[in-house]
């Protein structure tokens, strides 16, 4: 499985978010995205699985389910949890497992992945935040999908809860899946490559299309 | 489990725990019409000729109670980027929340009319009529109510504009419905014509509401 990129661009709110991106990667690897605040990653993962519409390029997963779209190959570890604070933590993913048509419902399994299985019967609501994240990275277990795409996985996790997310991404392109993560640390993964969205958008595009900006005093 | 009953287990579920909207329904349905006859007074024979329209007036508003944290919910917690990362079409989850709201809200407010019909002095043939009306007509109140909330499902303070969006577009509905209750009381047009309009309304609103409700979520994610 290969998902490839070319000449992103990402047009939004009269800017470029972010334009020329391009990357490859294969089953077994990890692409970390880098990039300051407001280099566009967020919108390059979720333009990935069209939450965001790209205003130009292509993108192509070769190896895949052809009947299947990439979103619907992919999970998306967003900055939002996903999760209901009225149920509870087993709840919540087994509704997760459910509506993502998850053959196998090994809930227990898979909070046991996350360090949960304690929690399983509390309500969302009680858990902080690094249990919460915990929570939604179950879910990546639960559902079997080969693309990962993972917006700052590690934050608000503590050092024992990021080896173990590490140890789970490890298994995953072990397994053949593929990675794609946005990160500002360090992610302790081999085999990665590394995509800088600094010197792919090199300045916002205000005046940079002449044609555009004629109009303006 | 299948993607559509996980939706609907989970969004009923919700509905009845603690903050979910479906014992608010039901509730405020019951403390609009049980003030009614405070404001109007003892005139029993005005109570019953107007009785039908104010239960159908306080289930349209007892059904908006929830509608607006809907989408909006689901958008705020991320719950709406997998929700479209799924492989069920997006109209059908729609239309499985739709079910899920009216089995919670709707539902309930029909099962209560009957009881709280004694309080308008309707007697045992125009409470079967309104029951049957309520019945039939809450359903096209949610589906309808479905386009409003996914329009609102961005906007903070959503709820404001998902009344002056969908009550509008309620008024067929409110006026056969109420139309068929009467007939069956008083007369003159006989109760099936009114009737069977406001099935068609509630069925043409079953496929309408989903398919707008949906393109509607899908321009605001982009």
């Amino acid at each position: 499985m290969r998902l490839s990129a070319v000449d992103l661009h990402c047009h939004r709110g009269g800017r470029d978010v972010f334009a020329g991106v391009s990357f490859a990667v294969a089953s077994g690897e990890a692409l970390i995205v880098i990039g300051r605040n407001g280099a566009g990653k967020s919108s390059l993962l979720r333009g990935v699985i069209g939450l965001v519409r790209l205003s130009q390029g292509r993108l192509t997963l070769e190896g895949g389910d052809p009947e299947l779209s990439i979103a619907e190959q992919a999970h998306y570890l967003g900055h939002q949890d996903a999760l209901k604070p009225s149920l509870s933590a087993a709840e919540n993913l087994r509704f997760w497992a459910g509506f993502f048509d998850a053959p196998s419902l090994d809930i227990d399994g898979a909070l046991d992945a996350v360090g949960l299985a304690s929690l399983a019967g509390l309500p969302a609501a009680y858990l902080s935040a690094g249990q919460r994240r915990r929570l939604s990275i179950a879910r990546l277990i639960a559902v079997k999908r080969p693309i990962w795409l993972l917006d700052e996985p590690t934050s608000t996790l503590d050092i024992a809860a990021q080896g173990r997310l590490t140890g789970l991404m490890q298994a995953h392109l072990a397994a053949g899946g593929l990675i794609m993560a946005a990160t500002h640390g360090p992610i302790g993964l081999a085999n990665t490559q590394e995509l800088r969205l600094d010197q792919a958008s090199p300045s916002p595009a205000l005046g940079q299309d002449p044609d555009e900006e004629q109009d303006n005093p | 489990m299948n993607p559509l009953a996980a939706i609907l287990v989970r969004d009923m579920r919700i509905a009845v725990r603690v903050g979910g909207g479906a014992l608010m329904g039901v509730l405020f349905f019951l403390v609009v019409v049980t003030l009614t006859p405070f404001a109007i007074g003892p005139d029993l024979a005005l109570l019953k000729r107007i009785g039908p329209a104010i239960l159908w007036l306080a289930a349209l508003l007892a059904s908006l109670l929830a509608l607006d944290r809907m989408f909006a919910a689901d958008h705020d917690d991320g719950s709406l980027d997998l929700i479209l990362m799924g492989r069920a079409p997006l109209e059908l989850v729609v239309a499985v929340k739709g079910i899920a709201h009216w089995l919670t809200t709707g539902l309930p407010l029909v099962l209560a009319a009957p009881l709280i019909g004694l309080f308008l002095n309707l007697d045992a043939p125009a409470e079967l009529a309104l029951v049957l009306t309520l019945l039939v007509g809450t359903p096209a109140l949610t589906f309808i109510g479905l386009i409003g909330a996914a329009i609102a499902v961005t906007l903070r303070r959503g709820g404001l504009l998902l009344a002056v969006i969908v009550l509008p577009l309620t008024v067929p509905v409110l006026i056969f419905g109420v139309a068929a209750a009467n007939a069956a009381v008083v007369g003159p047009v006989p109760f099936g014509t009114p009737f069977t309009i406001l099935c068609a309304l509630t069925l043409a609103s079953m496929v309408v509401g989903p398919f707008a409700a949906a393109a509607a979520l899908r321009q605001e994610m982009e």
